[in-house]
């Protein structure tokens, strides 16, 4: 099968008075159809900048200087996204791929019903009569599990933080996507609320068989969601692999402390450690791999030039000069679910 | 037993609304002894955060009394109302807004100390201050003195709000989702500085989560309470709660959390 989205070598920089912030670093990963991503990282590790770049919604100061960002359309055509004009991205957006915005909350126009908000974002894409407008927007209202008499009367205050994601995420399929890109989809929502935004998406993408890239600092999200994981750090991704590669046999220190940091619900209280320090200057990266100076395996060679990805496993990359054992992580509370 | 620092004797709260009262907490019965830790678990509109203000004498409750040390609070006047507002502190969610951003970082330390005579003088402000930041692992201490908040990360900016609700050496710590903001390894740094407050100060801490595992991770030797819409569902030992949950919610709140293990977290799933 043929990738619908190969990006290759992408760079994003923000212009600043301080000088180019590299933001995101010879990125490349493909992307195929029905396949779900997630991009890891701390704040700042440039995953969000990644997924806006995907769709060329980065603003003004971003520029991408170098890279491809090749996309597969409907009808077999192979597109650089980084390369369509106004009109052409105008007509690719939402009709061959869709973003649900971080921050539910925010992204929804508080003056307007949800039913105004949904029309107009079809109009702004296609040309469509009202009653198929309306039977659209009610079709993808019950597909996200909501009930179409309730919400679509409804001003965004009148939802809660749930249902306005689910109506977000609502609206990125009225035009059936090949691909959605979602930034933090469960952040800031309740646990319960969290359990359906996830459930919802893994059912919607079972049915409808769309791409997912999502980004998300929360790693269970990635266990439950993702066929493969790429960990970003210092705007580079620095170890992909599918989801069981990525959670069972991490090679990454950074992937690796990442997961430890993670409060286990099952088993007994381990000792959990944090990764010391925070993350470099992207204005001004060290020479050598970003990640040394907090890393606990760094040897003298790690100052020497950045590690590139290297094949670890299948379909598992690492970049790292002295990457983990395969055997070093036990998964926790094995025996205790039934204790 | 020794005597509870903290005592909510069947506090409950109405607001009073056009469409009606809502009770957002109900009846709520708590208590917590020094040093220890009381985790309170809820979901948005829970009341936890009602409860939290109630402990802290920020929130008068509409029924019910609040002890502390044995004291109900609305009778505390004078020095002994001032030793109250000291022996308990409270830490907000957001560091973005619960910082001034014109103070510095020593000018939002150095206040509450000059304020209530902790210490005297520039320099002994300052060499508390320096303190304070090595207490909450931000060293070198030096270099975070002249910072303002938008100068620092969000994991940084809450150490600075540890660090100033520790400058009147409180009796007790309310943290209402003082880490939900925070990227995970930021997180449980934090955490890990808090558990050491309470094991080298004997600090009590309050902490308000809608998460059961980060309950599990700073509660397991101390108490977990479960609120739903305004009441208190389950209460019990942490470990109790987290692994043999009596109550129904408290059953559906552990189902939904999202495991960090494919296996486990998709069991239809094909494998890879």
């Amino acid at each position: 099968m043929k990738p619908i989205l190969s990006v290759r070598d992408l760079a994003v920089e923000y212009r600043t008075a301080a000088g180019p912030v590299r933001a995101v670093r010879g990125v490349s990963f493909d992307v195929h159809p029905g396949e779900s991503l997630a991009l890891i990282g701390e704040s700042g590790c440039g995953k969000t900048t990644l997924g806006l770049a995907l769709l060329r919604l980065l603003p003004a100061p971003a520029s991408t200087p170098s890279g491809e960002v090749l996309y597969r359309r409907r009808d077999g055509e192979v597109v650089d996204l980084l390369r369509l004009g106004r009109e052409e991205l105008r007509r690719f957006r939402w009709s061959e791929a869709a973003m649900v915005f971080q921050g539910s909350m925010n992204s929804l126009n508080p003056l307007l019903p949800v039913r105004d908000q949904m029309r107009d974002t079809v109009l702004a894409h296609r040309r469509m009569p009202a009653a198929e407008i309306r039977r659209l927007t009610e079709d993808v209202l019950r597909k996200v599990r909501l009930d179409p008499a309730r919400v679509l009367a409804a001003y965004p205050h009148e939802l809660s933080g749930g249902m306005k994601q689910r109506v977000l995420i609502a609206m990125s399929l009225l035009l059936d996507p090949q691909v959605l890109v979602l930034d933090e989809p469960t952040t800031a929502l309740d646990i319960r609320t969290q359990r359906a935004i996830v459930d919802v998406l893994r059912e919607l993408r079972e049915r409808l068989g769309f791409a997912m890239i999502f980004v998300s600092h929360d790693l269970p999200l990635a266990a439950e969601l993702a066929d493969r994981v790429a960990t970003m750090y210092a705007g580079r991704i620095i170890e992909l692999g599918g989801v069981r590669d990525i959670f069972y046999r991490p090679r990454h220190p950074y992937t690796v402390g990442l997961l430890d940091a993670v409060p286990p619900i099952v088993g007994d209280l381990p000792a959990l450690v944090s990764i010391p320090g925070g993350p470099p200057s992207l204005l001004d990266l060290p020479v050598g791999c970003p990640f040394r100076s907090r890393c606990a395996h760094a040897q003298d060679d790690c100052a020497a030039a950045e590690p590139g990805l290297e094949q670890v496993g299948v379909v598992h990359t690492a970049a790292c000069y002295h990457i983990v054992p395969a055997d070093r992580r036990v998964i926790r509370g094995e025996d205790v679910t039934n204790a | 037993m020794p005597d509870p620092l903290i005592v909510l004797d069947r506090v409950s709260h109405v607001f009073a609304g056009r469409s009606g009262q809502t009770r957002a907490v109900d009846e709520v019965s708590l208590e917590l002894e020094p040093g220890k830790v009381l985790c309170l678990v809820g979901e948005s509109g829970s009341g936890k955060t009602t409860t939290a203000r109630i402990a802290a004498g920020l929130t008068r409750p509409t029924a019910g009394t609040v002890r502390f040390q044995g004291t109900d609070i609305r009778s505390l006047t004078g020095d002994a109302a001032t030793g109250f507002r000291r022996a308990v502190q409270y830490i907000h969610q957001d560091p973005y807004s619960s910082l001034n951003p014109v103070r510095d970082v020593f000018g939002t330390l150095a206040a509450p100390l000059r304020r209530h005579r902790v210490v005297r003088g520039r320099e002994e402000v300052r060499r508390r201050a320096l303190e304070l930041l090595t207490d909450v692992d931000l060293t070198p201490p030096e270099n975070f003195l002249g910072k303002y908040p938008h100068q620092l990360s969000g994991g940084q900016r809450q150490r600075v709000a540890v660090a100033r609700a520790l400058t009147l050496a409180p009796r007790l710590i309310i943290a209402d989702e003082a880490t939900s903001m925070l990227d995970v390894s930021i997180r449980i740094s934090l955490l890990n500085v808090l558990l050491r407050l309470r094991d080298d100060r004997g600090v009590a801490f309050l902490f308000i989560t809608h998460d059961l595992a980060l309950a599990k991770y700073f509660g397991w030797h101390g108490t977990t309470a479960v609120m739903h819409e305004g009441r208190l569902v389950e209460h019990g030992p942490t470990p109790r709660v987290i692994n043999e949950p009596a109550h129904e919610y408290t059953q559906a709140l552990l189902a939904a959390i999202p495991l960090p293990d494919p296996d486990r977290a998709r069991p239809r799933a094909a494998s890879w």
